[in-house]
């Protein structure tokens, strides 16, 4: 792929390195538990661009086809969240993580 | 991999004799099923078969643990019908899940290639997440599966991130040519690839719940529904430990010089803080949950010297902690069913009216605390001397605080249930076959303790 070994394999480590550091820190502040799961999504797309990204300069498959069972995988932890989050919602009429304080001790 | 075959099999056949609406077969389906898959998996012991171009490899340590999972299931199955008595629903849903959920710590125990590593790991996650929120109407399972799914995911994420760049820097996903690229490096491995290490580490560490990132388990294996904290604590430690120590010998065998330090902390941590958090909680399910983080902590110190029986060692004292653990949460489940509550006092005069549930909770107790001569101590007294041997004195010396300080919290319901003070509660029925289910155990528990040699030399 001759196109996309214009840009330099740095540059994608490092905008990779800041999608994950980004969802980090939402993972962290944010306590809407939307937001969170939004930001989960990020931190795993940021690996799956970097898959990508060292599986055409490898010119190796192998990055590739991770990419597609990270999809699969992210697909299906999404709709066990949103599940979850209707179960929640269900019972405190809010998504805000704030309210998931009953086991504390 | 028949093992798999055979329990993806048994999984559809119960959901489809649950839709049918057939309660009563589908748990004797189950036994002689998971009964045919422990033959299937034993069948293969010292072939050493790799499947799909070394991705799966079924050598004598992932059968060992394979086995260990599966006994897992029985064991759980056996005191499924206790937990839901009078649920009139034929719970295939929940079932089919713990089995899937047994085929991800099989695949995590036997994988080759860091692909499928990762989908194991989320077979057996996603599993869990829905398993610990399976208690539909009740707040505090609907909290701990959100918060496990937060905290799982979030761990997954770094895990990723973690096996993405170590995919970049070596160019492989395959273990052992991760190895050959390490040793190709001359002790010059780039940062980007320490890197990638350590955050894979970081996911693991989530996992099997070492101490800065065991903040999640308390509150999850408090809400879980206690069947499924059961089957939680056990196999997802055992998948877990399996799986890391896979990677460690296998992909990072060549750095492992340098990854002690780091596995040290940890492991002292773990012991550490397992122990001193436990003391003070009288919530037995949230007792136990520390003390499985303090358990975790010395399945850690087998992974820091690895001798030729260290994976033995891993393998007797996994085995150790399974029995024990289902053990105590089946006596558990019963009190709780009978007394509602999970607090020590439910415990009083336990002994004077069920003596075979006294006795049985007992050992379990002795057992995880180490006490001589007990399938814990001797797991325990392997590990230490196995870490003695390799150098570590302090750390055997840690290691040997936290089990004295472990005595006082796992005696805690021995002690109520033998020598309370006050009028002992109401005796508490049970059938003949959950006393001689737990009578087999304990006995089981007592005899590893005088033959753990038999274990430990299998691997």
């Amino acid at each position: 792929m001759p196109n996309l070994q214009i840009i330099p394999l740095d540059y994608y480590i490092i905008f990779c390195s800041a999608l994950f550091a980004i969802g980090v820190v939402g993972v962290l502040v944010k306590r809407n538990a939307l937001v969170i799961f939004m930001s989960i999504e990020l931190m795993l797309n940021s690996a799956n661009l970097l898959l990508a990204a060292f599986s055409a300069y490898r010119n190796d498959p192998a990055g590739q086809i991770f990419v597609f069972f990270i999809m699969v995988v992210a697909a299906a932890e999404v709709a066990i969240g949103l599940a979850l989050l209707v179960m929640i919602y269900r019972s405190t009429h809010t998504i805000d993580i704030n309210v998931l304080n009953k086991l504390k001790w | 991999m028949k093992a798999i075959i055979a329990l993806s099999i048994l999984a559809v056949l119960n959901m489809f004799f649950g839709v049918r609406k057939m309660k009563k077969v589908l748990l004797p389906l189950i036994f002689i099923g998971l009964i045919i898959t422990m033959i299937l998996n034993i069948s293969d012991w010292g072939k050493s078969v790799h499947y799909f171009n070394e991705m799966f490899i079924a050598d004598n340590f992932s059968i060992a643990f394979s086995s260990v999972l599966i006994l897992i299931g029985i064991l759980i199955f056996m005191f499924a019908n206790i937990y839901y008595k009078g649920v009139e629903r034929p719970l295939e849903d929940i079932y089919a899940l713990i089995l899937f959920a047994i085929i991800g710590g099989i695949v995590m125990a036997s994988f080759g290639n860091l692909i499928l590593f990762f989908v194991g790991l989320e077979t057996l996650s996603i599993s869990f997440y829905v398993l610990a929120g399976s208690k539909k109407f009740d707040i505090a399972s609907n909290e701990a599966a959100m918060k496990y799914f937060l905290t799982g995911s979030f761990a997954t994420g770094f895990l990723l991130f973690g096996i993405a760049l170590v995919y970049g820097v070596s160019g492989s996903f395959n273990l052992e040519a991760i190895n050959t690229y390490i040793l190709g490096c001359n002790g010059n491995v780039p940062m980007i690839f320490i890197a990638g290490m350590l955050l894979i580490f970081i996911g693991m560490s989530f996992k099997i719940a070492a101490v800065p990132f065991h903040f999640w388990s308390p509150d999850v294996y408090t809400g879980s529904p206690t069947l499924i904290t059961a089957f939680m604590t056990t196999a997802g430690k055992v998948a877990s430990i399996a799986a890391f120590y896979r990677l460690i010998t296998i992909a990072f065998i060549s750095l492992h010089s340098e990854l002690t330090t780091t596995l040290t902390v940890i492991a002292v941590l773990t012991i550490i803080v397992g122990n001193l958090s436990a003391v003070y909680q009288d919530n037995l399910k949230r007792m136990f949950a520390y003390s499985g983080v303090a358990q975790s902590g010395y399945l850690l110190m087998a992974l820091i010297v690895l001798g030729p029986k260290s994976a033995g060692i891993l393998l007797f004292f996994v085995l150790s902690y399974v029995i024990a653990t289902i053990t105590a949460f089946a006596v558990l489940m019963l009190i709780r069913e009978e007394r509602g509550t999970f607090f020590i006092p439910a415990f009083r005069g336990l002994a004077k009216n069920n003596p075979v549930e006294a006795f049985a909770m007992a050992i379990a107790m002795m057992s995880l605390a180490g006490i001589p001569p007990l399938a814990g101590f001797m797991a325990k007294y392997n590990l230490f001397v196995l870490t003695a041997e390799g150098g570590y004195t302090w750390l055997v010396v840690v290691a040997v605080i936290g089990s004295m300080i472990s005595i006082y919290f796992y005696f805690k319901p021995i002690l109520a249930s033998y020598f309370s003070e006050g009028e002992p509660q109401h005796k508490i029925e049970s059938s003949v076959n959950f006393k001689i289910n737990i009578l087999v155990l304990s006995i089981l528990m007592i005899l590893l303790g005088f033959l753990p040699q038999v274990i430990i030399n299998l691997l």
